[in-house]
């Protein structure tokens, strides 16, 4: 199971990218979508939603079920990945790049709390 | 605790992801639900239904016990023949959906694992003298193959031709110093064997059937595909289209219901909800827009409930996404559009008829 590094992780498996000093990239990690198996379906959100951390901002379907995936950060939705429209699968084949799901302008202190990749590589030896 | 089939070890070994199935820990999937249930669709797969129950019913009352028991008639069933049947309860609910072979001397059934208990139980507390139950589940593994080189592969496996026996036929052939049951049925809606033998035989005869699959590049399948292969097929599974509280009537069963047989556990409620009709019935749908309807969701006329779904999912073979639900008798029309309540939206849905997908049976 990949942990890419230079992350930020959740313990719900949501992987964070900071893009700048405001601005993350969400997605979930390699663990989350062997687990999910096959992702045929992404409701996605809307631009400009908010989202908080904890809650869940989007569900993620797979052939055998339907689970949430719960935002890492507090903050306003600035870009969807449109391209999870029609290939759901890239969360499959591509959890740390092409399948990324939202980006959000974040509110303070919102990166509080998250995983480094060393930590999520240990916390998934206990799960 | 949690059972094992006698080849559970084989799927730790092939890296499945297991699940908890009515008390018996069994593959989900192997390398994926997608990828499993092309392989059926377009080759073959292989799948573990050892957890499944097996029971004998014996003695000269067997026959008379049985048409008592279900809603079809045994004594149609000829030797070597295979019947789809139902158990019901003195309401006329859904007990089981089982399968009943007719052997020289006796009935075998083979029943849901989910129910394999409850059914032994309510055969024995109607049992009469002059008949008898025996379960056979602990000393029964069961392998299925499916798919368009399953005879090809079946055959080359057992070593010997298995062409002749006809969809829902069965026979007792020798493999490796054994006596086992070869039965041409399945739950793919594609040929297939379903094959009945010792658990100590399971480990051997799944290994001789990858072996020769190999280059037909046969493929385990876990339960996971299964659901989505039966359900494209429309085939209803019991817990979600079948409960106690539906009549085969509701279930568009009524094709495995005789009522001139006699009478049979439930038979007046049967009859009374065939004569009067019955407020809902199961139909099939077809999603309109994107999302996926799942078992208990809602079915809507955009304004209050009609009905629920009981089986949803994408279909792996065409991408639609489809499912099968009860909704009140006015709605259950071909053609008709219905909602379904997926979390905050009622997506719109047509009622289809038949099955999801066309598939030829075709042998390879």
């Amino acid at each position: 199971m990949e942990v890419k590094k230079g992350l930020l992780y959740t313990k719900d498996h949501e992987w964070v990218q900071e893009l700048s000093d405001t601005i993350v990239r969400i997605g979930i990690t390699d663990f989350a979508q062997d687990q999910l198996g096959d992702v045929v379906y992404v409701e996605l959100p809307e631009k400009g939603m908010e989202v908080s951390k904890g809650e869940p901002f989007t569900v993620v379907e797979s052939v055998k079920a339907a689970s949430d995936v719960f935002s890492p950060v507090s903050g306003t939705i600035t870009d969807v990945n449109e391209q999870l429209e029609d290939s759901p699968e890239l969360l499959n084949e591509l959890p740390y790049s092409e399948g990324w799901i939202i980006e959000v302008e974040i509110d303070e202190f919102s990166l509080l709390k998250l995983m480094s990749a060393e930590e999520y590589e240990n916390y998934l030896k206990e799960v | 605790m949690s059972m094992h089939t006698p080849l559970y070890k084989k799927h730790l070994d092939l890296g499945a992801k297991m699940i908890e199935f009515f008390g018996y820990e069994m593959p989900l999937q192997y390398s994926g639900i997608m990828t499993e249930h092309k392989c059926v669709r377009s080759l073959a797969g292989v799948f573990d239904l050892s957890h499944m129950g097996e029971i004998l019913i014996g003695g000269e009352g067997a026959s008379k016990f049985l048409n008592y028991m279900t809603t079809n008639n045994v004594k149609n069933l000829k030797t070597g023949k295979v019947q789809y049947n139902l158990l019901t309860n003195e309401s006329g609910g859904i007990i089981d959906d089982i399968l009943i072979y007719r052997l020289p001397e006796a009935y075998y059934l083979v029943v849901n694992a989910a129910n394999k208990d409850k059914d032994y139980q309510w055969l024995l507390e109607h049992v009469t003298d002059n008949a008898y139950v025996k379960d056979l589940s602990g000393e029964t593994a069961l392998i299925a193959v499916q798919g368009p080189y399953a005879l090809k592969v079946t055959e080359k496996v057992l070593g010997q031709s298995v062409g002749h026996i006809k969809y829902y036929n069965f026979a007792d052939v020798n493999y490796r110093g054994e006596k086992i049951r070869v039965s041409r049925t399945g739950y793919t809606g594609e040929d297939g064997f379903e094959i009945y033998h010792s658990p100590q035989l399971a480990g051997v005869l799944w290994d001789d059937i990858f072996a020769a699959g190999e280059p037909d590049q046969i493929k385990p399948i876990g339960l996971g595909a299964r659901d989505t292969l039966r359900l494209e097929m429309r085939m209803p599974l019991y817990g979600n289209e079948l409960t106690e509280e539906t009549t085969p009537i509701q279930a568009g069963l009524s094709r495995v219901i005789d009522f001139e047989k006699g009478d049979f556990i439930g038979r007046e409620h049967i009859l009374k909800a065939k004569e009067a009709g019955t407020k809902q019935r199961l139909v099939g749908f077809e999603l309109m827009e994107k999302g996926i309807s799942r078992h208990g969701y809602e079915i809507t006329d955009q304004k209050k409930k009609i009905g629920y779904v009981t089986s949803g999912s994408i279909s792996p073979s065409t991408g639609k996404s489809i499912g099968l639900g009860y909704v009140n008798n006015e709605y259950a029309k071909t053609g008709a559009v219905i909602y379904i309540q997926i979390r905050k939206k009622q997506i719109p849905a047509k009622i289809v008829k038949g099955r999801f997908v066309e598939i030829s049976r075709k042998t390879k």
